[in-house]
């Protein structure tokens, strides 16, 4: 049982440490949005979803719908049901239905990766360990940013205002040198954005997300569908990933 | 509106979708559309927020224009996030003082 919290533990500082920096701009992002320094805490302690969260700011800054808010958090975010659905295949049998609503607010793409990989079945003490280790990282760095935004120089707060989508960049690049399918969902992706914001001027930026996330998604689905876990999938001619 | 609602209302729609599925189903998705479709959201999504907001990230697209091209340089080849994301500020911060 402790053993297993430690070994969460442990699991888990990588991801904070990359949280540490992706928040530290998010903080930041947030402070020159318009946001004090505890309301962006308490959205990282309560949401721990970077891109939701950046996405959720920019609708505060510019006072959009709550029904755009729920939507674009939805389409941002309904990965993490998968997520959840491919790891309730691998729950040790200690986990009842508390432990599994506890532990389902800490799903997050890296969350999920690392224990994903872990051999055998996970049990609820790894994922105490691993998730309270992320999420310490994820809620200090935005702290640290959102304060570093109110007493840095303008001209530095400023060009930290890049820092995550920076960031963004270095995620979605390299994948796109491996797969044709990634490329095509940020090329596409990129191309509505870029559509809507200078052509279709009606649309606000959170639909305008959800429309090109969508759209980019479903035709890469088409093309390129993927087989990122054969056990129950044949493989098909065309996937690349 | 009050900023705080908003924060429940995301908080709120986010811990859902996590809760919902990983605590009510044991059966995996087959359709391998739709497994593809949520595969790719991910890289829509971040790519769509990325351009153009990342133009006007900084307040001036001149700066931002060099810090991009810094970011996606260093992305193409691999760099960690960290640097990728430190380098593309250092670079707008130090062309705002040209442009």
């Amino acid at each position: 049982m402790r053993k297993h919290f430690f070994k969460g533990m442990k699991d888990g500082i990588p991801t904070a440490l990359g949280y540490l920096s992706v928040s530290f701009g998010f903080g930041i992002l947030a402070v020159n949005l318009g946001l004090t320094i505890a309301q962006s805490v308490v959205m990282s302690a309560t949401n721990l979803t970077s891109a939701g969260q950046v996405a959720g700011v920019g609708i505060i800054a510019a006072g959009g719908t709550l029904i755009e808010m729920i939507l674009t958090q939805f389409v941002l975010n309904v990965r993490y049901s998968l997520m959840g659905l491919s790891l309730s295949q691998k729950l040790d049998s200690k986990f009842n239905t508390f432990h599994r609503m506890v532990i389902s607010f800490g799903i997050t793409d890296e969350n999920f990766a690392v224990a994903y990989s872990q051999k055998g079945d996970i049990t609820p003490a790894y994922m105490y360990g691993m998730i309270l280790v992320s999420m310490v990282g994820w809620v200090f760095g935005t702290l640290l940013g959102a304060v570093a935004g109110h007493i840095l120089p303008s001209a530095l707060t400023a060009a930290m205002g890049i820092l995550v989508y920076g960031m963004f960049l270095a995620i979605i690049i390299p994948p796109s040198r491996k797969s044709r399918g990634i490329l095509m969902a940020v090329v596409i992706g990129a191309l509505c954005s870029i559509l809507i914001k200078y052509v279709f001027t009606f649309i606000s930026s959170g639909f305008s997300v959800i429309i090109s996330a969508v759209i980019s998604a479903a035709v890469c689905a088409l093309l390129f569908p993927m087989n990122d876990d054969s056990e129950s999938d044949t493989p098909k001619e065309g996937g690349d990933a | 509106m009050n900023t705080y609602i908003y924060i429940a209302v995301m908080a709120g729609v986010t811990y859902l979708i996590r809760m919902l599925p990983f605590t009510l189903f044991r059966k995996k998705i087959r359709s391998p559309f739709f497994r593809s479709f949520l595969a790719y959201i991910p890289y829509a999504v971040l790519s769509a927020m990325t351009i153009p907001a990342i133009f006007y990230s900084t307040g001036n697209i001149a700066t931002a224009i060099v810090g991009t091209v810094v970011a996606a340089v260093l992305a193409y080849f691999g760099k960690p996030l960290i640097v990728v994301a430190l380098a593309a500020s250092l670079a707008a911060f130090i062309s705002g003082f040209i442009f």
